[in-house]
């Protein structure tokens, strides 16, 4: 057997850290993400009571129903507008527009870029622009039709970006079986092609949710805040739930404090909902996959999972 | 023509004796849907995909008009002016160029553009060896029942809400950073020109590193999430090829798997970048909002995005607009700068995708 040289040494030390590190890396971010729930948790849990679900906001205290209220409004008002859209967006980009080489000159490229450039464009300036354009411009006022179109606008490419990669994902074949029966184009997008990239599409719907209940900042801007629902979509201020975390966690009185660890907390929870539910819907499409492959359950080779929204290096 | 078969998609129709002459009306009406549903459906996916053009070119468009008094008083002062103030609005109304604004604004936001550009490095130093690290573990150390719920985890960590991480910040996380972590780098900074900027005083917690690592970890998952999915795209065999050669994990990691991903690293880097600069609620909580170059790393600085929003209420009380138009230059530029970085993301994500697999010293 050969002694090991200093070179070797040198590689076998190298080796050993390069693992050490990686693994303090995970704990560096594991550590301080666990920290953030449970800090969460126990600012909320010492004070906690069922009744902030169903009180309203007083100028004492109170509960936070309508603000709830108002984030679930404002998330299925996005869900809505902004599902419709950005399904639709994600269907002409990966069915309707197809490039004709993978390189080449792709018709929905110039729509694609300008698609991820909205989803990079940070949210404040979008909350600007509609403040500057709805609440002042077409005297909405601070109202919910101002803040469910910026949320919208916001979250679209998101959507439109997952609904392209499911329907990416969905095999030729399936088309061409479909075209091959005699389906016309619109009928076999709606019973086939739609319906295997249905999963993929549910998942993106979700974590778009996600972004929009957490969302503070171009709310302030075009929703206000208001302590109790109002009655119309333009003219009233409009409550949820972020904005009681950003300005009641400072106020003097010691009941807002425990107000905007509540909102927090629920604003928490929501979105662990919202994930677990996407995973769950993740998990069952993996399930039913394999079962039509026939495939046996521990010899699969790798969880499909969507492509990452960036151009990959090709083999 | 009168039908008799069905149309092209639909179950073959036997031929009846009503179907001879005209179809039922709820006949009628479900060929008209089905003869006219790919129309319906290119044309609604059509206006769709082209809405967020429309907003971009929308957005764009406002914050332009809205900027363009401000553009056009401010000058260049904007970019690399020191003095943020919105003159006496008591006093009297100045016209330059035509434009209405209180005698004595002057809007120099070199301050705020230097705590973007800062703030969003910090975070990048940090979150990118981090992730990268994280990948690694995550994908080719640890069995898939402990990496699968770790990575739920950072999926956990993506989703939650920016306001919640700041109120995380604000009351737990700075002051521990100020109490038990910054004393010792403050204390051990040498007196040399950039570690300078390390020393004391390290103030309470509310300030620049604060932001800055509050902000990687929000740009963590990200990264890591993307370097995940590229690293599971690695394919086995040049790994397992450098191992039977005996190259050591560190060798391999190094030499093969990092190359071959290299270009969406610097991607999702680089949109992570775009997120950091772009992120308002957080760092308005816990950057201090102080409209001024920090004399350390420790102390209370302003963003763009942070600006943007706790300005408001403030440039609403300039009565001629002119505070307002500022913040609409402000909003512009942040634009721009994010736009440029989506950009640039691309362009490198296109260009070092093109070589193909830098494995063997391509």
């Amino acid at each position: 057997m050969l002694a090991p040289g200093p070179s070797t040494r040198r590689r076998r030390i190298s080796t050993i850290t390069w693992r050490i590190l990686t693994y303090v890396a995970l704990l560096l971010i594991m550590g301080p993400a666990a920290w953030l729930l449970i800090s969460v948790l126990a600012h909320a849990a010492p004070h906690w009571q069922w009744s902030v679900l169903w009180t309203k906001l007083t100028p004492t205290g109170g509960g936070l129903r309508d603000q709830i209220l108002g984030t679930l409004i404002l998330m299925l008002g996005v869900f809505l507008i902004a599902g419709t859209i950005g399904v639709l967006a994600g269907i002409h980009l990966a069915e309707l527009a197809r490039p004709h080489k993978r390189s080449g000159k792709a018709s929905g490229g110039f729509l694609r870029t300008s698609s991820d450039i909205l989803a990079g464009f940070p949210s404040i300036v979008l909350g600007y622009v509609g403040y500057t354009a709805l609440v002042v411009g077409l005297h909405w006022g601070f109202s919910l039709l101002a803040a469910l179109i910026i949320l919208s606008i916001m979250v679209i490419p998101y959507i439109a970006k997952t609904t392209e990669n499911s329907l990416r994902q969905v095999p030729t074949g399936y088309r061409e079986g479909a075209e091959a029966l005699g389906m016309s184009m619109g009928y076999g997008l709606r019973k086939v092609v739609l319906k295997s990239a249905l999963p993929g599409i549910v998942t993106g719907l979700l974590l778009a949710l996600a972004i929009a209940c957490g969302e503070t900042a171009p709310l302030i801007y075009t929703a206000g805040f208001a302590p109790t629902l109002p009655h119309s979509l333009t003219q009233a201020q409009f409550p949820y739930l972020t904005y009681v975390v950003y300005s009641y966690y400072n106020a003097p009185e010691t009941q807002y404090h425990y107000l905007a660890f509540d909102a927090a907390l629920i604003l928490v929870v929501i979105v662990l909902l919202l994930l677990v539910a996407s995973r769950i819907v993740v998990a069952r499409t993996q399930r039913h996959a394999e079962s039509a492959r026939g495939s046996v359950r521990r010899r699969r080779p790798r969880p499909a999972r969507p492509e990452p929204d960036l151009t990959l290096p090709r083999r | 023509m009168t039908t008799v078969g069905g149309v092209a998609g639909s179950i073959p129709a036997t031929p009846q004796a009503d179907s001879v002459g005209k179809p039922p009306l709820p006949r009628r009406v479900a060929s008209f849907f089905r003869r006219h549903e790919e129309r319906a459906w290119r044309g609604s996916a059509w206006v769709a995909v082209v809405l967020p053009l429309a907003a971009l070119v929308f957005a764009v468009t406002v914050l332009a008009v809205k900027a363009w008094p401000a553009i056009r008083v401010n000058g260049w002062y904007f970019l690399y002016g020191r003095t943020w103030t919105y003159g006496n609005g008591y006093g009297a109304v100045v016209h330059t160029d035509g434009v209405a604004h209180p005698q004595g604004a002057q809007f120099g936001a070199l301050a705020i553009l230097w705590g973007t550009l800062a703030s969003s490095l910090i975070a990048i130093v940090i979150a990118l060896p981090l992730s990268i690290g994280a990948a690694f573990a995550l994908t080719e150390r640890l069995p898939t029942w402990i990496s699968r719920p770790l990575g739920f985890a950072v999926e956990i960590l993506a989703g939650i809400p920016s306001v919640v991480i700041g109120l995380w910040g604000i009351l737990t996380f700075g002051p521990w950073l100020a109490k038990h972590v910054y004393p010792i780098i403050a204390d051990n900074a040498p007196n040399v020109p950039v570690l300078r900027y390390f020393r004391n005083p390290v103030g309470s917690g509310e300030g620049l590193l604060s932001a800055g690592i509050v902000l990687a970890l929000m740009i963590v998952p990200i990264i890591t999430s993307t370097t995940r999915d590229l690293f599971q795209q690695v394919p086995p065999l040049p790994k397992e090829g450098g191992s039977a050669l005996g190259m050591t994990d560190w060798e391999v990691a190094n030499k093969i798997t990092l190359p071959w991903v290299r270009s969406g690293i610097i991607g999702a880097t680089v949109l992570g970048l775009g997120r950091a600069l772009g992120e308002t609620i957080a760092v308005a909580m816990i950057g201090g909002a102080a409209l001024r170059i920090p004399v350390n790393i420790y102390q209370p600085f302003t963003t763009v995005a942070a600006t943007i929003l706790t300005q408001l209420d403030g440039a609403l009380t300039d009565g001629t607009g002119f505070a307002v138009a500022t913040l609409a230059e402000l909003a512009l530029v942040l634009a721009v700068i994010s736009v440029g970085v989506n950009l640039v993301a691309r362009v490198i994500i296109r260009r070092t995708g093109r070589i193909g697999a830098p494995v063997g010293g391509a």
